[in-house]
This record gives C-alpha cells, sequence and structure tokens, in this order.
C-alpha cells in the first residue's frame, strides 16, 4: 500500500468514525438519563440530512442546515413528550419495542415524503472534484468538515456537560435520578432535553456527511447499529470513550476494503458489536465491576 | 379436566380450520388459501418466539436469521446440483445412501440434488446447532444488550445471504422442488396441491401448539415463567435457568427453521427479505400484539396480520402498519390485545364473588 | 463435622467490605440466628452461602462439601433453600405455582417429558400441587393458592415465600429478616413454625432484627457489625456481652 492511499484510507476512516462517534453519544446522552436505548437515533441522521437537502431548494445552504437541525430537534422533543415522558417505570422490554417502532414509523413517513431516491447536499466548498493535498494524499475538502464540525461539537458537548449548570444538572440526573429529584431538578425536562440534544447533534452529522455518502430514507439502521457497536465498544454511556472507540471501527471498516469483499464490509461492525457483547459487554475501556452496577 | 381445558381449545381450532377450507370451496375464494397457508407458516415461528418471549422473558430481533437458516439451507440442498461432484467420495456416500435424488432438468440435463428430507433434516439441526452456539453467550446479556446482540445475529444471517454466491445474493434461491413427505403428500406451490397444502401448513400448526402447550403446562414451562417473574429466586430454587434458557432459544429457533424450509418448498423459492430485520421486528410486533405470555394470543395475531399483509391489505404502508401496532400496544397495552383464557376470566370472576362473600361474613 | 463451616470468608463492593473474614459453624438440628445494625452485611453473608454472590477469599463447606464458586442451584440442589429479605416471588403466577416451583429440584420430568405430555409426568406433576397445597395450608394462606402473587398482601406473600423455601425440604433454610413488616402476633406465630421446623429436623440459619423472636427460638446468636464477627454465644450470653449492647444502644434504643 502506498502512503497516498494509506493516509487516504485514514481519513476516510476518520470521517466515518467520527460520525459513528457522534451516534453513539446522541445514545449515550439519552442512555445516561433514562436507561433508554433509543433505536429510532439513525433516523435523527437521516431526517436532518433529508430536511436540510429539501430546504435547500427554497433557501443558502446554511440556513436550510440550521432549520433542519431545529426541525429535528423539535421532533426529538416531540418523541419524548409523546411516547415515554407519561410512562411510569416501563421495562426495558417496553423501551426497545416502542423506539424500534418510532424508528420504523420515521423511516416509512420519510419514504412516503422523500421517496426511495438517494440525494445529497451540494458540496459546502467546490464540488466533488475539488481536494487539498495532505501529506501527498489529494483529500475532499468536505472531508476536513465533517472531522472539524463533529470534533467541534464533541468539545462542545463536554464543556457544555462539565461547565453548564444545565449540563450539571443532566449529569445529576445520570448519576441517580431520585436525588436529582429531590434536589429540585426537574428530571422529566432533562430527558426531554437529552432527546433534543441527541436529536440535534444527529441532524448536524447528517447534514455534513451527506455531500459525501449521500442520504436517504433507509440510512438510519445501519447508522445505528453502528453507532451502538461504539457506544459498547466504549462502554455504554462514556462519551469520550465513544470517540476512541468510533475512530477505530472507522478506520478499521476503511482499512477492512483492501482484504474483504465490498458486501461483507457492512458486517464489521455487526460482527465486531457481537464479539464485543459476548466477551466485554462492559466496553473495552470500562471496568465490568462499574457495568454490573448499572440495571440492564 | 385440566388436559380437556388444555385441548378444548385445539379441537375448535381444528373445526375452524375445515371450516373455513370448506367455505372457501363453497364461496369460490379458494385463492385465500394461498395466503392462509402461508400465515400457518410464519406463526409456527411466531408461537415459537412466544414461548421464548412471553414464558422464558428473552427477546429475540433474530428470529428471522433462524428461518432464514432452514429455508436457505434447504432450498440450497435441494436445487445446487451435484453431478459435477459425483465421483468424489462423500457424494457417492451420500448417493448410496438414498440421501440425494436424481432428476432431469428443463432442458434434460442430469440432476443430482439432495432429497428434501435430508436437506430438512439437516437445515433444521444446522438451526439448531447455531442457536445452541451462540445461545450460550447470548443468553447471558440482557435487555438492550440481549437485544441488540440478537439483531445483530439476524443481520449477519442476512449479509451471508447476500454477499454468497451459494444462496443466490441479492437474488435469493429460486426453482426449489416440492418436498414429498410421504407418498402423495407433497408440500409445494403447485395449483392443484392447494387444499392439501393447506391442510399439511395448519397440521403443522397445530401440532405446534400442542407441543407448546403442553410444555408451558408442565413443570419445564413452570420454570420457564419463573425465570421470567425473578431469575435469581428461580436459580435459588435449583433451577438451572441459562440452561433452560438456552434449550428454550434452541426450541425457537428450531421452530422458526421449520418454518423456513416448509415456506421455501411451498413458494419455490426464498431471497434476503425473509431474512431481514423488518422481518424480525414484524415477529415481535405479532408476539407483542398477542400478549407475550399468550400462545393463543399470538396465534390469532399471527394469522391474521400476516394474512393482511399478505393480501397487500396495508398496500405501501406494509411495515409502517407494524411499526405502529407496536407503539401503540407497547404504550397502551403491553399486555396485549388479546386476553384469551376464558377459563382464568370465569375462575378469578369466581374467586371475586367468593371473597365478596367471605368479607359480608367477616362484618356480620 | 458441623452442617455448615464458613471459613474466613471475604467479600468486599469496591473499597466496602461487606463480609471481612467471617467464620462460624452452624451445626446440624439447631437454629443459629445472625444479628447486628443495618448494613452489617448479614443479607450479603446469605448471598456468598446461597451463591448469589462469590466470595473474594475463603471456604464454605456444607455436608463436608465444599459449596463457594458452585452456582445457585447446584447449591440448591444440595439441600439449601432461602427466603429473602425484600421478598422475591415469582410474578405472573399464582401462590401455588410459587410454592410447586419449590418441588423443583424433587421432580424431573424434562423438556421433552413435558412436551409430548408422557403419561408417567402425571402422577408427578399431581404429586407436585399435592405438595404445595400442603405447604400452603402450613403456612396458613392455602386460601391464596389460585391468586396472582402482586393481588396479595404483604404478610400473604412472605408466607408463600416461606413455603417455597419449605417446600424444597432442604437440610439447611435460610432465613433472610421472616419477621420484617409483620405485627406481634405475626411474629409470634413464625417464631413457633420455625422451631416447629427445626423439630422436624431442618437446620435453621436465621437473620432477624427482632430480638425477642432471636433470643426466644434460636440455639446460638453470631454477631456482626461493619461486616466482621464481634461475638458468637449463646443467646443469654449475647445479652449480656458488653460489646454488643454497645453496639445496639449506639444504633437504636434496642
Ligand atoms: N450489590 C451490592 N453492591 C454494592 N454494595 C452492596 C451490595 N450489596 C450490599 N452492599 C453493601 O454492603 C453492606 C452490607 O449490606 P447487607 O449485607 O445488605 O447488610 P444487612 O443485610 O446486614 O443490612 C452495605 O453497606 C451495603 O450497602
Ligand atoms: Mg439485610
Amino acid at each position: 500500500m502506498t502512503p497516498e492511499l494509506f493516509i487516504q484510507y485514514l481519513f476516510a476512516g476518520i470521517t466515518y468514525g467520527i460520525i459513528y462517534a457522534i451516534v453513539a453519544i446522541g445514545f449515550n446522552i439519552i442512555y445516561n438519563t433514562t436507561g433508554i436505548i433509543n433505536f429510532a437515533q439513525g433516523e435523527f441522521v437521516m431526517l436532518g440530512g433529508m430536511i436540510a437537502i429539501t430546504m435547500n431548494a427554497f433557501m443558502p445552504m446554511t440556513l436550510a442546515i440550521m432549520v433542519a437541525v431545529l426541525i429535528t430537534m423539535v421532533v426529538g422533543a416531540l418523541i419524548e413528550m409523546v411516547f415515554i415522558r407519561w410512562l411510569e417505570s416501563p421495562s426495558v422490554l417496553r423501551m426497545i419495542i416502542i423506539t424500534i417502532g418510532i424508528s420504523i414509523l420515521a423511516r416509512e413517513v420519510a419514504l412516503h415524503i422523500w421517496g426511495e431516491s438517494v440525494r445529497a447536499l451540494p458540496y459546502f466548498i467546490g464540488n466533488e472534484v475539488t481536494s487539498v493535498s495532505i501529506l501527498g494524499a489529494r483529500i475532499s475538502p468536505q472531508v476536513l468538515w465533517v472531522i472539524g464540525v463533529c470534533s467541534l461539537m464533541v468539545a462542545g458537548l463536554s464543556l457544555f456537560f462539565k461547565f453548564t449548570s444545565l449540563g450539571r444538572e443532566m449529569r445529576a440526573c445520570a448519576a441517580n435520578r431520585r436525588a436529582a429529584t429531590l434536589c429540585g431538578i426537574n428530571t422529566k425536562n432533562m430527558v426531554t432535553l437529552s432527546f433534543v440534544l441527541s436529536a440535534g447533534i444527529g441532524a448536524v452529522a447528517g447534514c455534513v456527511m451527506s455531500p459525501i455518502t449521500y442520504s436517504d430514507y433507509s440510512m438510519g439502521p445501519n447508522l445505528a447499529i453502528k453507532g451502538f457497536t461504539v457506544a459498547i465498544l466504549g462502554g455504554l454511556g462514556n462519551s469520550l470513550a465513544a470517540v476512541a472507540a468510533g475512530l477505530l471501527l472507522g478506520i478499521i471498516e476503511a482499512f477492512s476494503v483492501s482484504v474483504l469483499p465490498l458486501a461483507f464490509q457492512d458486517a464489521i461492525a455487526t460482527a465486531i458489536l457481537l464479539l464485543i457483547l459476548f466477551i466485554r459487554p462492559h466496553g473495552l475501556f470500562g471496568s465490568s465491576e462499574a457495568a454490573s452496577l448499572k440495571e440492564f | 379436566m385440566d388436559l380437556l381445558k388444555r385441548y378444548i381449545p385445539v379441537l375448535f381450532l381444528l373445526g375452524l380450520v375445515i371450516g373455513i377450507q370448506l367455505m372457501t370451496h363453497f364461496t369460490g375464494t379458494g385463492y385465500y388459501l394461498t395466503q392462509l397457508t402461508m400465515s400457518a407458516y410464519y406463526s409456527v415461528v411466531v408461537i415459537g418466539l412466544c414461548v421464548l418471549m412471553g414464558y422464558g422473558g428473552q427477546i429475540s430481533l433474530g428470529h428471522a436469521g433462524f428461518f432464514a437458516i432452514g429455508g436457505y439451507l434447504a432450498g440450497a440442498l435441494t436445487t445446487h446440483n451435484l453431478m459435477p461432484f459425483k465421483d468424489y467420495g462423500l457424494i457417492t456416500f451420500l448417493d448410496r445412501t438414498g440421501m440425494l435424488v436424481a432428476s432431469k432438468d428443463l432442458y434434460g440435463g442430469d440432476l443430482l440434488t439432495v432429497e428434501p428430507w435430508a436437506a430438512c433434516i439437516t437445515a433444521v439441526l444446522a438451526a439448531g446447532i447455531i442457536a445452541f452456539t451462540i445461545g450460550g453467550p447470548v443468553l447471558k446479556l440482557k435487555g438492550h444488550y440481549l437485544a441488540m446482540a440478537t439483531l445483530g445475529f439476524g443481520i449477519i444471517i442476512y449479509r451471508i445471504g447476500l454477499a454468497t454466491q451459494y444462496f443466490g445474493e441479492a437474488d435469493g434461491i429460486s426453482e426449489v422442488p416440492g418436498f414429498k413427505l410421504l407418498p402423495g403428500i407433497e408440500v409445494s406451490g403447485s395449483f392443484g396441491a392447494r387444499v392439501l397444502n393447506y391442510y399439511i401448513a395448519w397440521a403443522v400448526v397445530i401440532v405446534a401448539v400442542i407441543l407448546l402447550l403442553n410444555l408451558i403446562h408442565s413443570r419445564v414451562g413452570r420454570a420457564l415463567r419463573s425465570i421470567h417473574g425473578a431469575e435469581e429466586a428461580a436459580n435459588a430454587m435449583g433451577v438451572n435457568t441459562s440452561r433452560y434458557k438456552l434449550y428454550i432459544f434452541v426450541l425457537s429457533a428450531v421452530f422458526a427453521a421449520l418454518a423456513g424450509v416448509l415456506v421455501t418448498h411451498y413458494n419455490g423459492g426464498i431471497g434476503p427479505s425473509e431474512a431481514g430485520v423488518m422481518k424480525s421486528v414484524r415477529y415481535v410486533a405479532i408476539v407483542a400484539v398477542g400478549g407475550m405470555a399468550n400462545i393463543w394470543g399470538a396465534l390469532i395475531m399471527g394469522i391474521v396480520l400476516n394474512f393482511l399483509s399478505l393480501r397487500g391489505v396495508f398496500g405501501s404502508y406494509d411495515d409502517a402498519v407494524f411499526g405502529i401496532i407496536l407503539i401503540v400496544i407497547m404504550l397502551f397495552a403491553p399486555q396485549g390485545i388479546l386476553k384469551i383464557n376464558p377459563w382464568q376470566q370465569v375462575k378469578s370472576f369466581f374467586s371475586v364473588l367468593a371473597a365478596e362473600r367471605g368479607e359480608d361474613t367477616a362484618d356480620s | 463435622m458441623a452442617l455448615l463451616e464458613i471459613q474466613n470468608l471475604n467479600r468486599r463492593f469496591g473499597g466496602l467490605k461487606a463480609v471481612n473474614n467471617v467464620s462460624f459453624n452452624v451445626e446440624q438440628g439447631s437454629i443459629k440466628a445472625v444479628i447486628g445494625p443495618n448494613g452489617a452485611g448479614k443479607t450479603t453473608l446469605f448471598n456468598l452461602i446461597a451463591g448469589n454472590l462469590p466470595a473474594n477469599s475463603g471456604k464454605i463447606y456444607f455436608n463436608h462439601a465444599q459449596i463457594n464458586g458452585q452456582k445457585p442451584y447446584q447449591i440448591a440442589k444440595q439441600g439449601i433453600s432461602r427466603t429473602y429479605q425484600n421478598i422475591k416471588l415469582f410474578h405472573g403466577m399464582t401462590a401455588l405455582e410459587n410454592v410447586m416451583l419449590g418441588r423443583h429440584i424433587r421432580s424431573r420430568a424434562g423438556f421433552i417429558a413435558g412436551m409430548l405430555n408422557l403419561p408417567w409426568t402425571w402422577p408427578e406433576e399431581k404429586e407436585i400441587r399435592d405438595k404445595a397445597q400442603e405447604y400452603l395450608n402450613l403456612l396458613g394462606v392455602a386460601e391464596c393458592a389460585d391468586t396472582e402473587i402482586s393481588n396479595l398482601s404483604f404478610g400473604q406473600q412472605r408466607g408463600v415465600e416461606f413455603a417455597r423455601a419449605l417446600a424444597t425440604e432442604p437440610t439447611l433454610l435460610l432465613l433472610d429478616e421472616p419477621a420484617a413488616g409483620l405485627n406481634i402476633y405475626e411474629t409470634a406465630e413464625i417464631g413457633r413454625l420455625i422451631t416447629k421446623i427445626k423439630e422436624s429436623g431442618i437446620t435453621v440459619l436465621l437473620v432477624e432484627h427482632d430480638m425477642s423472636l432471636v433470643m426466644d427460638i434460636s440455639d446460638e446468636i453470631v454477631v456482626l457489625s461493619f461486616g466482621e464477627k464481634i461475638a458468637e454465644d449463646l443467646p443469654h450470653n449475647i445479652q449480656q456481652n458488653e460489646e454488643v449492647i454497645r453496639i445496639y444502644l449506639g444504633d437504636e434504643d434496642a
């Protein structure tokens, strides 16, 4: 493998990897406040991309993306308020089935609005042949957009959870819901907020990735599986580890193209998921002691 | 008395099956039988899954995978020509032991394929062994982890079907021959055999229902329910919970695989969509609507929903309907919409009466 | 040799030593009580004996065989049965079915026999049912037999759980606070029952906060505090033990 090709694969891996990490962080945010795995997480990414593409016909792209992210966040809030908020301590099984149902429904609505065709936002800068040279390899600037925007989101989120009072309240809610309630935190609103946040970051990712990966109504489940794999790899609830795990998966996938038939590329993540669930369900970086204290 | 209670609904079902066939005969609506046959086979998957989910308390989002293992293996074994390998020791051995059949293809060429019985047993056994192998680590998981692991298993099976030439890649397998169960009794989609196949399918369902009803009312069934109720305590009562979970997982996988084999022979083929995640979700949806721990509920909903879906009643909203069903049932009626246990109903009615009478005497 | 021997048993949760180097024996046919303030490690000790938790170190012998490291169901099969401080019954099942589960290790119909409903399983099923009913009768909760478990009162649930534990015909019965939440009449009833159980030859290891009950019925008492055994003696000696009194006065005015 030439060094240029190596760099090319590496960047492709990082691009996908950071998107998986964003989906994984979306899982984590909701999981931390509710103990629910939102199987519809991939649909947020899909909605973000698709809405932005539609809006782009009527307004400048920057505005279109902002509108798309906003609408997706509202959808996230609505999902929580309509389907989740009023359930009294639902069983895990019930929540799994409900969020799977939501994911199917979101997909079907998208199918009836946008059809089966594959679309894409235009490149933010230049077009598909524009490229910059990095260490001799030709890289599309959109790749740098994806990596840049997603990194900013990760950094922004960690600052939000560390330094704002709202972020701290959400973490308190994650650590101990009952105690948080006793301290006067409205945990129900925190849950809504967690849905809004994960819908938002998912939608942003859906927009920046759209020019490279394209968007269509059925992209959600595949992303969700990969995002979940990454979340598990990093240890459920641990978002910084999820970034590391995301990059790992993205890079493995990218380099697998040179050894495996393409048809199996999508199966890699699933195979890793099964493997990790069988061997270390608490993740590569988590401790089993901590994991056993959580209620699954 | 207990046995009577258990089997009367089965007799009722038998009557209904015969009644419906006669009705379609006299009204000239025999075309319904095709979908009823298919629905019957899918219901075998559903009731197997019902016992796993409702009684064993274990979710599986991968049962379409087991269905596909059965269908694909049976389909591939009974269609791929072994003539070119005729001289290999293994093939000669199989041929001598009667596991292979010779026939002619459309152009008069010689075909040598696996006998459907042998293929069926191989396929079901394979599904059972795979279930047994992955069941160990999978069933250690709970909740979301279990859901995701079974989902992942389903996806892998789907991908293997899609990427392997032996299984026909995106086209799947077609021209699967009929399956002669006994002389004169053949599972096939040929027009003339429609009524026969309707009865074959329903015979399979009835046997499956009886086996499962027996199981849940047995010592083992009680132990399974106890695992669902409180796993730690079940263990402390001497129930080897992981073994029981594994066995019920394997059993439900075998049911799914058997259904897959029969559907493939009936349809004359199988494609990747049968292995898709949406199929698995659909099976779970039906079990949920039927009321989780309710074989009759699962069976009825399995027939009704599959029948409507196969008739195309839901049109392009087919998947959406199942999505909505999942959400609505889980939001408003997590116990299922059917609570078909008339005896329980009657009994609880009388026990309420008795309790009230008891309180009256206590007051006076 | 004693029926149950616990040697240098340890269990930590993170930095907390929940059971710290505890050793004692339980003699065949006796009632032994384990007392101590809340959080002393009594329930953890039971979980270790019953195999629900692995020990960090130490050994447990039952009937001369080492049982720590075995699975709970294996330990149950050897004759140890238990109740829980926070009742653990099988929801979605009737009281009778709950107790029938207690007969699991005393019966043998398997998967195939169950699915085919083989005739030889019928008398076994009947015996399971009859015995279960007997134990419900013994505990005075016969009238709950066909009621789903979550519709029972707290006291009835305690009774059903007790019946379930007895139905296994154990050699050693572990009772975790059997009188908690019961009124004085019910508590006295439980006391009589435990004595009766002992007379039928079953050895009892008992965790209980009700001191008068403990002093009444137990042959020997072990006192735990912060995971450590601080005393082991006859009931009337324990009553005079300075350290025990100090712990209990420090904890509550008992
Ligand atoms: N599963 C567990 N994880 C962490 N700490 C535990 C666990 N179980 C018990 N503990 C701790 O161990 C100590 C002993 O608890 P326990 O055995 O329940 O006490 P007791 O039954 O004597 O009241 C307590 O401090 C309790 O918080
Ligand atoms: Mg305790």
